[in-house]
């Protein structure tokens, strides 16, 4: 089979698309559930807001999913789109892992992480220049996007996974190291309120650095694939 | 106006159209039935995993929280409770009814004298909080022996002497929980008879599951082989009430 000249591989559009409607909903059920109990701990247990590290404050209810409290409803929607996020997850890493594009594209190499790279890098996307030399073979990212991707992708993404999974009190039984390696269930449940924040820091750059950088090729792009 | 904004616009518009389509997806047959099939899906993979009596992670004395919180009903709002309360529950009875071969009705000192399990665990409320205690009483299990379920048998209803808005509290499990050997009828909390708040005199512990799986102020076991039967058919209180699912193990 030839070598695919497109831009975006197929599996990565269809992922892309997916986990972006995966993603909100997940997001805005988990503001509403995040409205029952709004403190944050450390540790195994936690439920006196005395003890919290944080009190979040409540989301208005144009920002939840639905857009009125409802604990059971936003539970209902929150594990319901777990599915597709995870098994979406899984295949792209394996996609990733198997057709090389992981180690072509998101790994960084030691010369990029230095400081006067960076800079650059720095200074080209606050120039809004996103042109960047490709080399044969080598990454379509720079240093930052690498680093932003290769973020999301292995550390938030999964972390949301892993540390759902640790939260829930059926699942425990099954892997209880898990939730032990996050330091305990108010531990696992104040990551995954932290990586949740953390994608959607994400969610706003990414869209912003595509509005800067031509909004209707890039989303045509990551429909049709594009070019290379 | 230049073609991005537009087409910005057009994708804001989109966005609140897949806002607006979540609510509706919710409210149809299907929505529904999906997001009710979700519950099962996970009930499904977190008993195929590892085996259906794997335990719940249990804790040393010292791990434990400096009190457990008291959630939902906290008393329950009757003379006949108070009076109860007030002589220790001494005249307190736990049935044992429904598809068995011969059902029971037990005393505390009954209860008491039963062989008794005795676990350090997490509670998880469906709101997120969590508490830690040590809870000891007889294995679900053991009183079922007793009375001899019958086959046909495939639900676990818990009675309550508590209401919430003007509705009597209830839960139930299947089988497989109700047979797990930390599915125990509490009467003690880190050492001391079960406090009112907790579920005087007696509550349950169903430990791979959220708080409002364990009933409290329990004043009945039954065994059935449908739940359509009973409140208005979900299986529990919050179940009939706000749609919480039965499955509580998220």
């Amino acid at each position: 089979m030839a070598k695919t000249t497109k831009k975006h591989g197929l599996i990565t559009r269809i992922w892309h698309w997916l986990n972006l409607v995966c993603i909100v909903v997940l997001f805005m059920s988990g503001l509403n559930i995040s409205n029952a109990h709004r403190y944050l701990y450390w540790g195994n247990y936690g439920f006196d807001p005395a003890d919290a590290w944080l009190a979040v404050p409540r989301f208005p209810a144009w920002a939840t999913i639905p857009d009125y409290y409802s604990l059971a409803l936003a539970r209902d929607w929150h594990n319901l789109m777990a599915w597709p996020f995870a098994i979406g997850m899984l295949v792209m890493w394996i996609a990733m892992i198997a057709n090389g594009r992981f180690w072509r594209d998101l790994r960084t190499t030691r010369a990029e992480w230095k400081l006067k790279a960076i800079w650059h890098d720095i200074v080209e996307h606050a120039k809004l220049n996103f042109d960047h030399a490709q080399e044969p073979g080598g990454s379509k990212y720079n240093f930052l996007q690498k680093l932003a991707y290769g973020v999301v992708l292995g550390v938030f993404l999964p972390g949301m996974i892993f540390t759902g999974l640790a939260i829930s009190p059926g699942f425990e039984p099954n892997a209880p190291w898990m939730v032990d390696l996050l330091g305990g269930r108010q531990s696992a449940r104040s990551i995954h309120f932290i990586f949740s924040w953390g994608i959607f820091a994400f969610f706003v750059v990414h869209v912003l650095l595509v509005i800067l950088s031509g909004p209707v090729k890039q989303i045509s792009d990551m429909i049709t694939g594009g070019r290379q | 106006m230049s073609p991005s904004i537009g087409r910005r616009g057009l994708l804001a518009g989109m966005g609140m159209l897949f806002l607006g389509a979540c609510s509706k997806v919710a409210d149809t047959k299907i929505g529904g039935t999906l997001l009710d099939s979700a519950e099962k899906w996970h009930m499904g993979i977190h008993r195929s995993l590892a085996s259906r009596m794997a335990l719940a992670p249990e804790y040393d004395r010292s791990e434990r929280s400096p009190t457990f919180r008291g959630n939902g009903s906290r008393t329950v709002d009757s003379g006949a409770y108070r009076a109860a309360l007030a002589n220790g529950f001494s005249d307190w009875r736990l049935e044992v009814r429904g598809l068995v071969d011969s059902p029971m009705s037990l005393s505390m000192e009954n209860i008491r004298t039963l062989p008794q399990r005795t676990q350090i665990t997490r509670h998880d409320c469906v709101e997120g909080w969590s508490a830690i205690g040590e809870w000891t009483g007889p294995q679900l299990s053991t009183l079922l022996d007793a009375v001899g379920v019958q086959d046909n048998a495939k639900f676990v209803v818990f009675r309550c002497a508590d209401e919430l808005s003007g509705r009597q509290y209830y839960e139930s499990v299947d089988m497989v929980d109700a047979y797990h050997p930390q599915t125990i009828v509490a009467h003690i909390l880190n050492g001391e008879a079960l406090p009112e708040k907790n579920g005087a005199p007696l509550r349950m512990r169903i430990e791979r599951q959220l708080g409002y799986k364990h009933p409290k102020y329990l004043t009945a076991i039954e065994l059935v082989d449908s739940l359509d039967d009973i409140g208005e058919g979900e299986g529990g209180y919050w179940e009939d009430r706000s749609g919480y699912q039965w499955y509580a193990g998220i």
